[in-house]
């Protein structure tokens, strides 16, 4: 049965902490070997040998519970079994990303905050609990706002993060909702000043009548504080909604895009934006197509790529001109004729657009296929991965219930080797760009015990079903995964499904 | 694909002038049937049209959405036009009220017959049962008809009648009861109306301008049209269709 997504405005948020499933020793860990290491010609990724590390949950109240608390988060994530099916709709996850070392792994969520987890580092008495992700950070990224001209919200739902580079020990990132980017330092903090003069060691004044002698203060070492800081708010330059942001290679700009325009920001210059791109018609009533994501070369500074509800890329050079209005090159597959309906257009509007790591080729989502782009060819796709096809019977169906306009991401390996996207019924597909084979995954927790190896999961089209298959019909279109994230190096994997992040990691023989 | 099937096997009536009656044919033969392509094609545009109307007043409008509706509702009523049968000016046939003319969502998502005789019936959880969803349906589309103020996409102007949904749910019952039911031409003229608000809803201005796409649109209906006997029994013929399925 089709199901449209439920109301998920459930009773009010209750402290549930973090928690990790049990994890057995099933076996000796993966000895990290430092350079990428790429899905085996044995294994691949055809074989089902993704195991779950972890399923975390963020909780509606985590800040407090820390702070109550007053223990490290990271020691609670161990201690705690219990099981939540339950969630407030501001827990739902809406973007996912590693950072360039895949040490730390921030999400973001409808409620307007964002969670950072860390990677347990490696020790030598638990050698297994490498590759595990604790949470190292909760703030409140963005808030509710009511415009006041229009008379509308303005939903505190992040829809991206991107992480800088890292500088200094610090880390940055940025997060947006729909009209402002704001940037983040996140500090740590494990020293402590004491031996004030003035004040006591509560804090309290002292009485200077009391002092009789001067001392240093010195740093003594604290427990670890993690403390976010907004360090820069870009506001005010989007009338639509946002919907793509990309840090360029320079380090020293970014872009933002929304739906019908992109603007160039310098990181340290927070009321000025250039305008890059600009596709708003002169009358609003020839408006037939936006933009639906953007994104900066890999490793040219000057060079970005954006997407439209057309199905159409365009890539733009910014120094050619300073409004990019006229592309430099523009993908667009013709269409095929064998398949058109009223439907075609929908299904055809590209939902993301990715740079592999090299620069030399572009992903593309659309609703019913991920496809491959050489930068030189810009009349038709060098591959095209089918992700649920047997959903092209239903879209009358899936129109109905809007699920047609979802947006799912998609996302390359750190070698370029393998692309993975999601899907319905908390499945997600992998596809290896060498050996052709691809795999359906899913991210539920009745299914996924840790350490166990996943299952490959296959959707019956018709006729005979088989014992392990689902038929198309019994497929959950409330569960959706619209968001997933691959380690830059490493063969881990997050994966978004509603308001759980489940983590998965090759199992390397 | 479901949709293209019947595309095909209706342009092959088409060019053999038995559209008519094949439709008519194809309903009645049964509950399970597939509707005809012509109603289908309305149907979607009717959902079309809800589906415009229905955002959240609340938050802005997923302005990506919205286009590629109205994208699906400019190609529908494109075709439709170039069928013949777009014809807001002309004068239709008496008969039913708007409430019949809206076919219910389950039929209009029914796919052919599997091999095996099983009957796929793609049903989402918000799919309406056939008895309250034509009124529910045919309320918000008389919404979409008559509230010329409905912003759709307009970010840049501030709009002063955000009617929220029953507000708009009261205009909608007023109208209804002052105009005659069954107002075959009307509903159409309004229908043609509303997509000249619609474009005029676009460029953000209220005032009646002539906006470039509702002038290509209005191209359609000033072009010589066959004549209205013909175009009223088509009409009868559809209401009659409907009745049909509305009462099984």
């Amino acid at each position: 049965m089709l199901l449209s997504l439920p109301a998920l405005h459930l009773q009010t948020s209750e402290h549930h902490p973090l928690f990790q499933l049990p994890h057995g020793r099933l076996g000796p860990w993966c000895s990290p070997t430092g350079s990428p290491a790429p899905l085996s010609c044995e294994a691949g990724c055809g074989e089902g040998s993704w195991i779950l590390v972890c399923r975390l949950l963020v909780p509606t109240q985590v800040s407090l519970l820390s702070m109550e608390e007053d223990i490290d988060t990271r020691k609670i994530n161990n201690s705690f079994l219990r099981d939540h099916s339950y969630a407030t709709e501001a827990d739902i996850i809406s973007t996912v990303e590693f950072n360039h070392t895949g040490e730390l792994l921030a999400t973001g969520d409808k409620g307007g905050r964002v969670v950072i987890f860390q990677r347990e580092q490696e020790s030598k008495n638990q050698v297994h609990r490498r590759g595990e992700y604790n949470v190292y950070s909760t703030f409140q990224s963005h808030e509710p706002e009511f415009d006041y001209l229009k008379s509308l919200e303005i939903e505190e739902k992040i829809n991206k993060i991107r992480w800088l580079p890292q500088q200094n020990a610090a880390y940055f990132l940025l997060s947006t909702n729909d009209k402002t980017v704001k940037l983040w330092k996140v500090s740590e903090r494990d020293k402590r000043p004491e031996g004030y003069n003035l004040k006591d060691e509560e804090g309290r004044l002292r009485d200077p009548a009391t002092i009789t002698t001067l001392r240093v203060p010195v740093l003594r070492p604290m427990d670890l504080m993690v403390e976010a800081t907004p360090r820069r708010v870009f506001a005010n330059a989007h009338t639509y909604h946002i919907n793509s942001i990309s840090v360029n290679s320079d380090y020293e700009t970014y872009m933002s895009a929304d739906d019908l325009r992109i603007n160039l920001w310098n990181f340290e210059i927070t009321n000025q934006s250039f305008n890059i791109v600009d596709i708003k018609p002169a009358n609003m009533e020839e408006l037939t197509e936006v933009i639906t994501a953007a994104e900066f070369h890999p490793h040219h500074c000057n060079t970005f790529v954006y997407s439209s509800s057309k199905g159409t890329i365009r890539l733009c050079d910014m120094r050619a001109s300073a409004l990019c209005d006229r592309h430099t090159k523009f993908f667009e597959e013709p269409e095929d004729p064998s398949n058109r309906s009223f439907f075609s257009e929908i299904i055809s509007s590209i939902s993301d657009v990715k740079f592999s790591h090299s620069g030399r080729y572009i992903m593309t989502r659309d609703y019913l296929t991920v496809k491959v782009w050489d930068l030189n060819m810009e009349n038709r796709p060098i591959e095209t991965y089918q992700v649920h096809d047997y959903l092209r019977s239903k879209l009358c169906s899936l129109y109905e219930n809007d699920c047609i306009f979802d947006k799912f991401e998609c996302v390359w390996n750190g070698s370029d080797s393998v692309i993975m996207t999601g899907s319905y019924n908390n499945f997600f597909r992998m596809f290896d760009r060498n050996t052709k084979r691809d795999v359906t995954l899913e991210a539920s927790r009745e299914n996924s015990k840790p350490r166990a190896i996943l299952k490959p999961r296959k959707v019956c089209v018709g006729g005979k079903r088989r014992k392990d298959e689902i038929s198309v019909d019994s497929l959950d279109f409330s569960k959706k995964i619209l968001h997933t994230a691959w380690h830059p190096s490493e063969n881990i994997i997050a994966v978004a499904a509603t308001n759980n992040l489940y983590i998965f990691q090759d199992k390397v023989n | 694909m479901y949709l293209r099937e019947l595309s095909v096997s209706v342009s092959t009536m088409f060019a053999r002038g038995l559209k008519r009656k094949c439709d008519q044919e194809e309903v009645t033969e049964g509950f399970g049937t597939v509707p005809s392509y012509s109603l289908q094609r309305q149907s979607l545009l009717d959902m079309s049209l809800v589906k415009l109307q229905l955002c959240h007043m609340l938050v802005e409008p997923n302005l990506c959405r919205s286009v590629l509706i109205a994208n699906t509702v400019r190609q529908i009523q494109e075709e439709m036009s170039r069928d013949g049968v777009w014809h807001p000016g002309a004068p239709q046939g008496a008969g039913r009220a708007p409430l019949d003319r809206l076919v219910s969502t389950e039929v209009l998502c029914r796919t052919a017959r599997g091999p095996h005789g099983e009957q796929a019936v793609p049903e989402s959880g918000e799919s309406p049962s056939q008895t309250p969803a034509p009124g529910l349906c045919t309320v918000s589309l008389a919404q979409e008809l008559r509230d010329p103020e409905s912003g759709l996409w307009e970010m840049d102007s501030p709009r002063e009648s955000r009617a929220s949904f029953s507000k708009s749910l009261d205009q909608i019952f007023e109208t209804l009861e002052s105009k005659p039911p069954g107002s075959m031409e009307e509903l159409l003229s309004d229908v043609e109306s509303s997509y000249y608000d619609l474009d005029t809803v676009l460029t953000g201005v209220v005032s009646g301008s002539k906006p470039g796409l509702c002038g290509g649109l209005e191209g359609f209906t000033t072009a010589p049209s066959p004549p209205s006997s013909g175009c009223k029994s088509d009409l009868a013929e559809l209401d009659h269709v409907v009745e049909i399925l509305v009462e099984t």
